[in-house]
């Protein structure tokens, strides 16, 4: 079973990406970034697998359903896709329990106060305030610089353009400190 | 006295409040009430959130509070390795939770169009 989660600022940025795939699963709108705080997901795309017993079997890691930009990601759609089919067809047992703990990124006392900035600039920007709202967006990515969830997920709000300039030049800083945006967990 | 509101678990309360010193003075007792304490004395609203262990967002200016999760209990969850069950709508409108899927594999995946 799919189970999608948009996070994004209203279902009508999402309603385009949605209509065009016509998912026959659920494909849910997570304005308030529940599923992101939650699981402490800091980018998208991200993907978890749960089993049936609702327990995390394999934690957050990166995965694209096709090449699409593997030319900018480096990540290849096809591995992620193989590990997966044979999980879901019982041929391959996932990563159990201290392998799976030992790839999860836990959240620390900064990351949940810039959850709490950008939960304060998100109730700001919704009752039209957005200078207000985006002190409180630019806090929390200083708090959490690896969280492109909110650094970039923000930026929509902010009347920035999350594939535009401010972006570039926030990634350059980013990966010439020698940081990766994506990090997928690898076999 | 003005009103200060408190966002807390996707709630706003208000309640009397003023800003000193750039920090949030509450005699707030429906907060209170929501947070479990005394009712008729003014409280540093950070003091609070840290006895509480839980992170707190201020704009004194805009006179709003937001009062997060905590680190130690989002990290102890997860590492729990029980998925963290949640409620969301779909386009139409009409509510999904993960524990539905209870009895069948999961494929979880979290997209954004930015």
């Amino acid at each position: 079973m799919v189970l999608t989660v948009a996070v994004d600022r209203s279902p009508e940025a999402a309603r385009p990406w949605i209509e065009a795939a016509r998912p026959i699963h659920p494909a849910l709108i997570d304005t308030p970034h529940l599923v992101a705080d939650l699981y402490n997901m800091v980018n998208v795309p991200t993907v978890v697998w749960v089993d049936e017993d609702g327990r995390i079997v394999r934690p957050n890691d990166v995965a694209f359903g096709t090449d699409t930009f593997r030319h900018i990601t480096g990540i290849e759609a096809a591995r992620h896709l193989e590990l997966l089919r044979g999980w879901v067809r019982g041929e391959m047992a996932p990563l159990g329990e201290v392998q799976t703990r030992a790839r999860q990124k836990l959240p620390s006392p900064s990351d949940q106060l810039a959850r709490a900035e950008f939960g304060l600039g998100q109730w700001l920007h919704e009752r039209g305030r957005p200078e207000a709202a985006g002190r409180h967006f630019v806090k929390a990515g200083e708090l959490a610089p690896h969280d492109f969830m909110v650094r970039r997920g923000t930026m929509p709000m902010r009347g920035l353009d999350p594939m535009g300039p401010e972006f570039r030049a926030m990634l350059g800083d980013w990966t010439k400190a020698g940081n990766r945006y994506y990090l997928p967990l690898g076999d | 006295m003005a009103t200060f509101t408190l966002v807390i678990d996707g709630l706003a309360v208000e309640g009397p409040g003023r800003a000193v010193d750039g920090r949030a003075r509450l005699v707030p007792d429906r907060v209170w009430d929501a947070l479990g304490g005394m009712p008729t004395m003014e409280s540093d609203l950070e003091a609070i959130a840290t006895g509480l262990d839980r992170p707190l967002a201020v704009d004194v200016e805009e006179r709003v509070a937001f009062l997060g999760v905590s680190a130690r209990a989002r990290a102890a969850r997860l590492a729990s390795l029980q998925a963290p069950d949640f409620t969301l709508p779909d386009l139409d409108g009409h509510q999904h939770s993960l524990a539905e899927q209870r009895g069948k594999k999961v494929f979880l995946v979290a997209w954004g169009s930015w």
